[in-house]
């Protein structure tokens, strides 16, 4: 069974919604920011919320905290992280995914479901979906507008990195391309603003974002599938 | 010494708080401000102002979507 590690940060607030989808799909534990030993998860969630107080820049300060180091080394290694919301804003600072996060285009913090369009299906975390399915996934930030210079979008593209994007009509912060997620270049490392985690069970409106856990959960028994 | 980091959204890339600010300019009478762009200003003072730079780009600013200026007093 897959083994999940949630990181928790001072500030952080989505970590219990993480570890429940995680232990849908697999066993999952907490993992303190002082830790320096993610002890031997097979899979590391970084979830929303907003780590030490997101001073300076969303993301900035929890890059250095000793679990991240641990993430990037696990992450180096081929290992399987996903960053939701303030996440993928921590694993941007930390270089393990390309591009940055804005304010908000509208300026206003933005709170509602969306619907996003899998692009890449090939990753880690988007394995169990085909190109073109879409999904129904709440959103909540502020500072959610991805961003990455036009030339190595053009890269980002072409390397199939881009791996989910909004819906016509669903980019809710002004993302450039509609880009919703990003994966670096293996794929095994990905990033959406977009909540996954809420998204487990249909009494909650859909349960569309438990495949992403479960993409990797299904990676996991089959080792063969390495990308 | 002392030092001064001004830290500004990059000069093409849409600054949000800035346009709201400037459309809040108008209702308080104040008409024809524009091009507003609102950044950081990080105090501090240092022993080593040769490692500023090295400072700014990896933590006060994040290059890919910010400029710095650094202003030391001897300036």
């Amino acid at each position: 069974m897959t083994s999940f590690g949630v990181i928790q940060f001072p500030g952080s607030c989505d970590e219990r919604d993480a570890l429940y989808a995680c232990g849908m799909v697999g066993d999952a534990r907490m993992i303190w920011h002082e830790d320096t030993d993610l002890g031997g998860v097979d899979a590391v969630v970084v979830p929303g919320g907003f780590s030490y107080g997101d001073y300076l820049r969303a993301g900035a300060i929890a890059r250095f905290s000793p679990a991240m180091n641990a993430v990037a080394e696990f992450a180096r290694d081929g290992g399987p992280v996903l960053g939701i919301c303030n996440g993928f804003q921590v694993l941007c600072e930390a270089g393990l995914l390309p591009g940055a996060l804005l304010p908000n285009e509208g300026v206003r913090f933005v709170c509602r479901q969306v619907e996003l369009v899998v692009v890449g299906d090939e990753t880690a975390f988007t394995s169990e979906t085909e190109a073109g399915d879409r999904l129904s996934i709440p959103v909540k930030h502020m500072t959610g507008r991805y961003f990455a210079p036009e030339a190595e979008l053009d890269e980002l593209e072409a390397a199939g990195q881009v791996t989910l994007r909004y819906a016509p009509g669903h980019n809710p912060n002004g993302s450039v391309r509609d880009i919703a997620a990003v994966s670096n270049e293996p794929g095994n490392v990905m990033g959406l603003m977009p909540h996954p985690e809420h998204a487990v069970d249909p009494l909650t409106g859909s349960a569309d974002g438990l495949r992403l856990f479960a993409s990797v959960a299904a990676r996991r028994r089959e080792p063969a599938a390495t990308r | 010494m002392k030092a001064r980091v001004l830290i500004r959204p990059k000069e093409g890339i849409l600054d949000p708080q800035g346009k709201a600010v400037e459309r809040a300019l108008p209702a308080l009478g104040f008409d024809g401000v524009s091009a507003v762009r609102v950044g950081r200003l990080v105090e501090l003072e240092t022993d080593d102002a040769d490692s500023l730079p090295d400072l700014c780009e990896r933590l006060l600013a994040n290059p890919l979507i910010e400029d710095y200026e650094i202003v030391t007093d001897s300036q």
